[in-house]
């Protein structure tokens, strides 16, 4: 049974004592002639106690508030009732004449009466019955009371800092026995953030245009979507941790060319005959719910787990940093699109995503170095330095909150980083950084402090923008 | 808006983790009850930073004591409803007490009963409309907020008008129920399995 059925017991047993055969109320009104009168000629009986019509009709083409019940007749085109001979009947013709309904129709009206809802003939017999029947009175002033508690809903927006802080006092009182591991933390208060962002949006901000964009082949690249594509585009990808913990695909029965990002969100978006609608949000959400549960349980021996996107593969805790930082970079996206303040992740979770990007940086330099894209190491050091040495480094300066410096080896993966080989230093903000390598600024104008080797800085800027994809 | 149809397995499960020491679920309840718990608080409380504050002191609790909820006597959010209500209205009731020794007399013990009940009927209410059958809540939303009057609101929302007079009188007749305190000890009216 459904809840609003089972009120209806109470709506029933409430009404019991009210519409006995000998109700005053209910043979005022069948002897009333006013009644009829202002009921207008609409051809309703009114002396048959059946109270489902008990007010003047409003026909569904009519506009909605009717000041004076004639003005329904007038309108529907059947003739006027006789009104001369009955005001000449009335002893003092009223505007319009007083409503007399029976009991029960005038206590079905109490909520709408508590709630002025109903037309001014109606309240006048309300508000006349209740001088006379005690029960209603007492409900209409508990439900005139009631109306007193509504209150328009102030809007929710929790602080989003205040997950991380209830969580983190919670677990200090009681440490928690399956952690979420560190690295799954960022994801963990992206998703939550976002699903926030989420919590308020009506079908127009769920099929706002969104860009979004990205560097491919040095040059900047966008694809045109709503909120709802953003979301399941992230569940898609996020579908890859999945696959690789050995959840669900969300995918289904959806299959892509290839197992890459971009792949699977074209098939997907691709797939559905209508564009993606909130529906996949719910999803979405259940998916990081199960991947943070699933990644605390794995516990800190994730080594060998790794996740492929296609093209390349990440351990399971670089996957769910990147998963992390996508999620941030998207909800930005979203954000924008619909015109709300979005912040930055904290400053704990900001650190460990840069620090991915910076540790994903000399693997990215090699790959690009080989086909040609990066300058080839200059001077003596020309060919690999073996792994484990010291080599030619950049340091990497991350300034504000989650900041840091990383020194970047320029000349082989394998190499270490090394302030004594550093061959030029940049500068820059957290959030720039991030927007570059989401490939939302370009390499050339991203604000910068640069000193040293320009080709240097020149490569690590590039690389860090080609680490975006869609 | 309320998660209605969860069914009572997701309570059970998730009072299981919680009782287990699984971070995770914690996580997950927290995003499942957080602007429940927040929005009671602040209408008790009338103060983001002290509704902040009874937020951390409730997920405290439950993480703590996840024992304490019985899945049999109800659905988990109206347990958390209930649990909110009464830290609240105790953390009320002790800084109201505090400012009254403050203010060295000035003011009565009987004010702050009423405002404390006052408050306490407040709470009951917003959980009561964020918890009702979703016709009762959509027909209370057209006619006061949206000021419509009751054929308006039959014809928003596709029913007949003798049903839209039903809706919104039992919508104000839940709602009212609100005042009716102390029915049940340890558990305020409005947080049953009824609503």
């Amino acid at each position: 049974m459904n809840e609003a059925g089972r009120f209806e017991v109470y709506d029933e047993h409430e009404g019991q004592g009210g519409h006995g055969g000998e109700d005053p109320y209910e043979k005022g009104e069948r002897e009333s002639g006013a009644a009829n009168a202002s009921r207008g000629a609409d051809g309703m009986s009114s002396g048959n106690g059946d109270d489902r019509h008990p007010t003047p009709e409003s026909g569904p083409d009519l506009p909605p508030r009717i000041p004076l019940p004639r003005a329904s007749v007038e309108d529907t085109g059947r003739p006027l009732p006789d009104l001369r001979a009955q005001d000449l009947a009335a002893p003092a013709p009223p505007p319009s004449a007083p409503l007399v309904l029976e009991h029960r129709v005038l206590k079905a009206l109490l909520g709408a009466w508590a709630l002025a809802a109903c037309s001014p003939e109606e309240t006048a017999a309300v508000e006349e019955h209740l001088g006379d029947c005690g029960a209603c009175a007492d409900e209409a002033r508990r439900l005139r009371e009631a109306v007193g508690l509504l209150h328009p809903a102030e809007s929710l927006d929790l602080d989003p800092s205040l997950r991380t802080r209830v969580l983190a006092g919670c677990l200090e009182r009681r440490p928690p026995r399956i952690p979420v591991p560190e690295w799954a933390t960022p994801y963990d208060a992206e998703t939550a953030r976002l699903d926030a962002l989420l919590q308020d949006f009506g079908d127009a901000e769920w099929h706002a245009p969104v860009r979004l964009r990205w560097f491919e082949k040095d040059e900047p690249t966008s694809r045109r979507t709503t909120v709802a594509g953003v979301i399941a585009h992230l569940l898609t990808v996020d579908g890859l941790v999945a696959i690789a913990l050995g959840l669900k695909d969300p995918m289904g029965d959806v299959a892509a060319d290839r197992p890459t990002p971009s792949a699977r969100t074209e098939a997907y978006w691709r797939a559905s005959h209508y564009p993606p609608t909130r529906a996949v949000r719910a999803p979405w959400r259940e998916q990081s719910h199960d991947l943070v549960r699933t990644v605390s349980f794995t516990g800190g021996g994730t080594g060998k787990l790794s996740v492929p996107y296609g093209d390349f593969e990440l351990p399971l805790h670089d996957a769910m940093l990147d998963r992390a930082f996508e999620c941030w970079v998207h909800a930005e996206d979203i954000a924008e699109a619909v015109d709300y303040p979005y912040e930055p992740p904290s400053g704990g979770d900001l650190h460990q995503m840069v620090d991915l990007a910076a540790r994903m940086l000399p693997t990215v330099l090699s790959a690009r170095r080989r086909v040609g894209l990066a300058a080839p190491s200059p001077g003596p050091h020309r060919h690999l330095v073996p792994a484990g040495e010291p080599g030619r480094s950049l340091r990497l300066e991350i300034e504000g909150s989650g900041g840091g410096e990383w020194l970047i080896p320029l000349d082989s993966p394998g190499a270490v980083g090394s302030a004594d080989h550093e061959v030029a230093h940049i500068a820059l903000d957290g959030g720039e950084f991030c927007r570059l390598a989401a490939g939302h600024v370009s390499p050339t104008e991203a604000a910068a402090g640069q000193v040293g080797d320009r080709e240097a800085i020149r490569d690590v800027l590039f690389a860090a923008a080609s680490l975006s994809r869609m | 808006m309320a998660k209605k149809d969860a069914p009572p397995r997701w309570d059970r499960k998730m009072q299981q983790r919680l009782a287990r020491g699984e971070a995770a679920a914690l996580g997950e309840f927290y995003d499942r009850f957080a602007s429940l718990v927040h929005g009671l608080a602040h209408t008790v409380l009338g103060d983001e930073r002290a509704a902040d504050h009874l937020t951390r002191d409730v997920f405290a609790h439950v993480w703590e004591h996840p024992d304490t909820y019985d899945p049999k006597q109800g659905p988990l959010r109206s347990w958390v409803a209930a649990l909110t209500h009464r830290l609240a209205v105790q953390r009320l009731r002790a800084t109201e007490t505090a400012a009254l020794v403050q203010a060295g007399g000035q003011g009565s013990t009987e004010e702050l009963e009423r405002k404390v009940r006052h408050a306490s009927v407040a709470a009951r209410a917003d959980y009561i409309v964020q918890s009702m059958p979703v016709p009762l809540r959509a027909a209370l939303e057209l006619a006061y907020f949206q000021r419509r009057d009751y054929r308006q609101t039959a014809v928003d929302l596709g029913v007949t008008e003798d049903e839209a007079r039903r809706r919104l009188r039992l919508g104000l007749q839940l709602l009212s129920t609100a005042h009716d305190a102390g029915a049940a000890p340890g558990a305020p009216p409005g947080y049953g399995g009824a609503v």
